[in-house]
């Protein structure tokens, strides 16, 4: 038997498997980010190479307040679910009720196992009656696909066809008004509609991740480039700047909303048992329709709700001082360990030192008095253990009246 | 509007023990058959005029004593005639045959007194491992999450038998449970036709072949079954399989339960979460506290109760259960009877198997796996009408077989496929009868796929899913149904796609009923 030269093996094995040499993906914006990037600080954002910070996180942070930023959402995990079905197949993977949902709306929602154990958060976008995206955080294309046996429903991961955007800030809506998408201003909040693009469609919604004025775009990734030139061109005089992650990060937090595998960790990423989480255990427990009809979780949820088998529960703390408690430890009469800090920050907006923490009920439910985060602050290669009082406060830690204003203000 | 107790889905055999049991309680139950009679996979059918035969189930192994005890079938018209017991001959085309008499083989006619011997101490030690997984076989399946304290000391029960085989034993035991039945009858027997027929047994209406990791349990699942409490035999039922489901069937219309046929149900009717009766396909609606699902666990979930209502984990369990046969069943009307080249009457009474050694039971096995048929299928004939002179008209005889290997996925498809398998099969027959081919007045072949047709199988497996370690005891039909009640509320499985599995025993049907009265259902 005569045998193939190996070299040749090799380098044909190697030339169908190339996907090492990139280890990262470049998001469909990757030049115009590249080009603005000044300290080089990258991180991993679900396989993408996504900017951390562009140049001062501070500053970044405050373009979100008091201008307007931009922040490429491309790596954000998107299917496109459509046909006759697709309202009551999103109607049983998720919690909330989808037939409320009306076309041309976005709401935040999440699903769950059979267990009843979060899978996923994630916005659902409906863009006419029959045809939705979803946005979420981890991929989910084997679940969708099963759940879909006995449906008659197309999904498409779209993920890499799709390029997003999101500009948030009090001035995003001056930057698409003056960008040309006349219209922008009937946007309400959580409102989603079609604008001109180069001859082709954007989508643009009322939403974001900052609790700020802000919108949230959608565009065929060969469109990216155009897209990113017709809001930048317009935009400097508005402020407008590139941010990244750890900006929005803080914004984020400050809006009281939550991170899959940050605050949470996935029901399909979770391995000790003690770590999944229901809805109920993580803030989410508002979305649940016990009236709807039948959802993944549901008898799961139903019996954890009668049975006491809720043990966790996702609270909002004020930290006495103005030191970040991130992952410090949670106690009750400083003794008893409670929880855990999941994130936190000195919020600039609140003028407070907030922080959002996973507690083991009846601490942060029925118990919410006398507790405590123990901060181990660095200082000078030692640490500073610092035991500070904490309290169970509301969420959103900031309230900003632009963020739903309409017709959205002009700044 | 009528409103029963219980709605039973299928009324093959198993759906009936389940009706009969729920209607001895006074529940008022109501049976619906798709078809225009009883019996599923068990009845007996007139294949051509004239003849008729068992149609897909043709030997009785395991009908459970508790099944026929509680129902008192024998007061119901069972005739299962132990005296003497069906033996099983293992032909041979050139040399001599081997018989098995009594009970599985209490004796062997036709082998060397070492080799006799050899086999009377496997035999016994088979008999007493099968008779550790009886018990199992018999009950619900052990609940990892939560066991009542007469399920903890049943499964106890197993635990004190396994310690009474001694230490030695206990080992192989365990040992051999998830052997290849091949290995284990080298271990022991050297007879290549008396391991040809083990070899058959074991892998005998699954996808395995006796080289197949965990082929033994096949073997096993056969041996725990008994009749008349002899372990192991076998009988053919006067009036054929279908005279079995008769009786029951009475024994249900004594209990008061209502049976009615040709009335396909379209969907279970599901109210939050919970099963209340269903729709046929007339559209007429009924109404029932608790329903008895006796059909396919796939075609129940992912048909009638439909993926919307149950969660996307089991639904993914569900479609992944594997339920594609790999069994086709023959029957042939004969002007008379068939000459078996060395046999004589009380051999012609009995089983008879071509499977001539492990080699040729795994060669037959091969193709399968790459959706070929077995170009020399291996098979277990009997010939019904001369235990039951009225199955056939005087002077001629039917003969009903079991052919292994018949893939459901043919992949040249069954269309073209089945003439030629016939041929095939044929060609084996003649070998082992010659003239055989000259006497064939009609032949029906049914391959899995004509059995999912015509009963209504998916994949047309008769054990509902194949009877493998991964699709057993807890995992059958799939984890979240395993004890016969599902995560639809007053919804229950009752065939054999659940635990312990195929066969006509009752006890899924039995077991099922059981678990609903105990829920109070």
């Amino acid at each position: 038997m005569k045998h193939s030269d190996p070299k040749k093996l090799l380098m044909a094995r190697a030339a169908s498997q190339d996907h090492f040499r990139t280890p990262r993906i470049a998001s469909p914006f990757q030049p115009r980010i590249e080009a603005l990037m000044q300290t080089e600080e990258w991180y991993d954002w679900a396989g993408y190479k996504a900017p951390l910070s562009l140049w001062d996180e501070e500053l970044e942070y405050f373009a979100i307040r008091s201008q307007a930023a931009l922040f490429d959402i491309s790596p954000m995990v998107k299917y496109r679910i459509e046909g006759p079905d697709a309202e009551a197949f999103l109607n049983r993977v998720t919690l909330r009720d989808v037939r409320k949902l009306k076309p041309g709306r976005v709401h935040y929602t999440a699903w769950c196992n059979d267990e009843g154990h979060v899978l996923d958060d994630g916005t659902l976008f409906r863009l006419t009656s029959d045809r939705f995206r979803l946005c979420s955080q981890e991929r989910h294309l084997p679940w969708l696909l099963d759940s879909g046996i006995g449906f008659d429903v197309n999904i498409i991961e779209e993920t890499k066809s799709i390029a997003a955007l999101a500009l948030q800030g009090p001035a995003s809506f001056a930057v698409l008004r003056d960008a040309g998408f006349n219209g922008v201003d009937a946007l309400k909040i959580f409102d989603l509609a079609e604008f001109e693009h180069d001859g082709e469609n954007v989508t643009i919604s009322r939403t974001g991740f900052t609790g700020d004025l802000g919108y949230e775009l959608f565009v065929d990734q060969k469109l990216a480039l155009s897209l990113w030139d017709r809001l930048w061109q317009v935009g400097e005089q508005r402020g407008l700047r590139a941010i990244g992650y750890a900006a929005l990060n803080r914004a984020r937090l400050e809006a009281g909303l939550i991170v899959a595998n940050s605050d949470f960790i996935t029901a399909e990423h979770a391995i000790r048992a003690d770590r999944v989480r229901m809805p109920d255990e993580i803030g989410l427990g508002f979305m649940i329709d016990m009236e709807k009809p039948h959802f993944n979780g549901r008898r799961a949820i139903q019996q954890a709700r009668a049975n006491g088998g809720l043990r966790h529960v996702l609270v909002g703390l004020e930290i006495e001082g103005n030191i970040p408690a991130e992952h410090a430890i949670v106690y009750h009469q400083g003794k008893r360990e409670i929880g855990l800090v999941s994130a936190a920050i000195w919020s600039p907006m609140a003028k407070r030192n907030i922080a959002l923490a996973s507690l083991e009920r009846p601490y942060g439910d029925t118990i919410t008095g006398d507790l405590w985060v123990e901060i181990y602050a660095m200082r000078e290669l030692r640490y500073q253990k610092l035991m500070k009082r904490a309290k169970v406060v509301p969420r959103p830690f900031i309230k900003l009246d632009r963020r739903t204003a309409n017709p959205p203000a002009d700044f | 509007m009528t409103s029963f107790d219980a709605i039973v889905i299928g009324g093959g055999h198993n759906g009936l023990v389940a009706a009969a049991t729920l209607g001895k309680t006074g529940r008022k139950v109501l049976v619906l058959e798709a078809d225009g009679e009883t019996g599923g996979a068990a009845r007996t059918e007139e294949f051509t005029p004239g003849f008729r035969t068992s149609s897909v189930a043709h030997l009785i192994n395991r009908l459970h004593p508790e099944v026929i005890k509680s129902l008192e079938l024998q007061k119901h018209g069972l005739k299962l005639d132990t005296s003497p017991l069906m033996p099983t001959t293992v032909l041979s085309a050139k040399g001599a045959p081997l018989t098995l008499i009594g009970a599985y083989g209490e004796g062997l006619l036709g082998a060397s007194k070492p080799e006799q011997e050899a086999w009377s101490g496997l035999r016994s030690q088979l008999f007493r491992y099968a008779g550790i997984l009886k018990p199992l076989l018999a009950r619900r399946p052990p609940d990892l999450s939560g066991m009542s304290f007469a399920e903890t000391s049943a499964m106890a029960m197993t635990g004190i038998s396994l310690r009474r085989l001694g230490k030695e034993d206990m080992r192989d035991f365990l040992r051999m449970l998830l052997m290849n039945v091949a290995d284990v009858l080298d271990e022991h027997i050297e007879d290549d036709r008396l391991k040809g027929l083990l070899a058959f047994d074991a892998t005998l209406g699954s996808h395995l072949g006796p080289r197949s990791p965990t082929s033994l349990l096949g073997l096993y699942y056969r041996l725990a079954g008994e009749i008349g409490g002899k372990p192991g035999a076998q009988v053919h039922p006067v009036g054929g399989t279908g005279a079995v489901v008769r009786a029951i069937e009475l024994a249900a219309e004594q209990a008061g339960v209502a049976i009615r046929s040709n009335v396909p149900v379209a969907r279970i009717i599901i109210e939050n979460g919970r099963a209340v009766g269903a729709v046929l396909e007339s559209g007429e609606e009924i109404r029932a506290k608790t329903v008895v699902s006796a059909i396919s666990p796939r075609t129940t979930f992912l048909n009638l109760v439909g993926t919307r209502e149950i969660d996307t984990g089991f639904v993914r369990r569900i479609n992944n259960i594997r339920v594609n046969g790999d069994a086709a069943k023959l029957h042939l009307a004969l002007d008379r009877t068939p000459q078996f080249s060395g046999l004589r009457t009380p051999e012609l009474n009995g089983r008879l198997v071509i499977a001539p050694s492990v080699n040729h039971v795994e060669r037959a096995f091969n193709p399968s796996k790459y959706g070929e048929f077995s170009p020399k299928p291996v098979m277990e004939i009997t010939l019904p009408s001369l235990l039951d002179p009225s199955l056939a008209p005087e002077g001629a005889c039917s003969l009903s077989a079991v052919v292994q290997y018949a893939p459901y996925a043919l992949k040249e498809g069954w269309t073209t496929g089945k003439p030629k398998f016939l041929k095939a099969i044929l060609a084996q027959l003649e070998a082992h009868a010659p003239g055989i081919g000259k006497s064939i007045l009609h032949a029906e072949l049914l391959t899995p796929l004509d059995i999912e047709q015509r009963y209504r199988m998916p994949g047309g497996h008769w054990h509902h899913g194949e009877l493998q370690a991964d699709q057993m005891l807890m995992s059958r039909p799939v984890f979240g149904a395993e004890g016969y009640d599902t995560p639809v509320d007053g919804l229950y499985l009752a065939s054999s796609g659940s635990h312990p599995g195929g066969g006509v025993s009752g006890v899924p049907g039995l077991n099922a009923a059981r678990r609903i009265i105990a829920r109070k259902g």
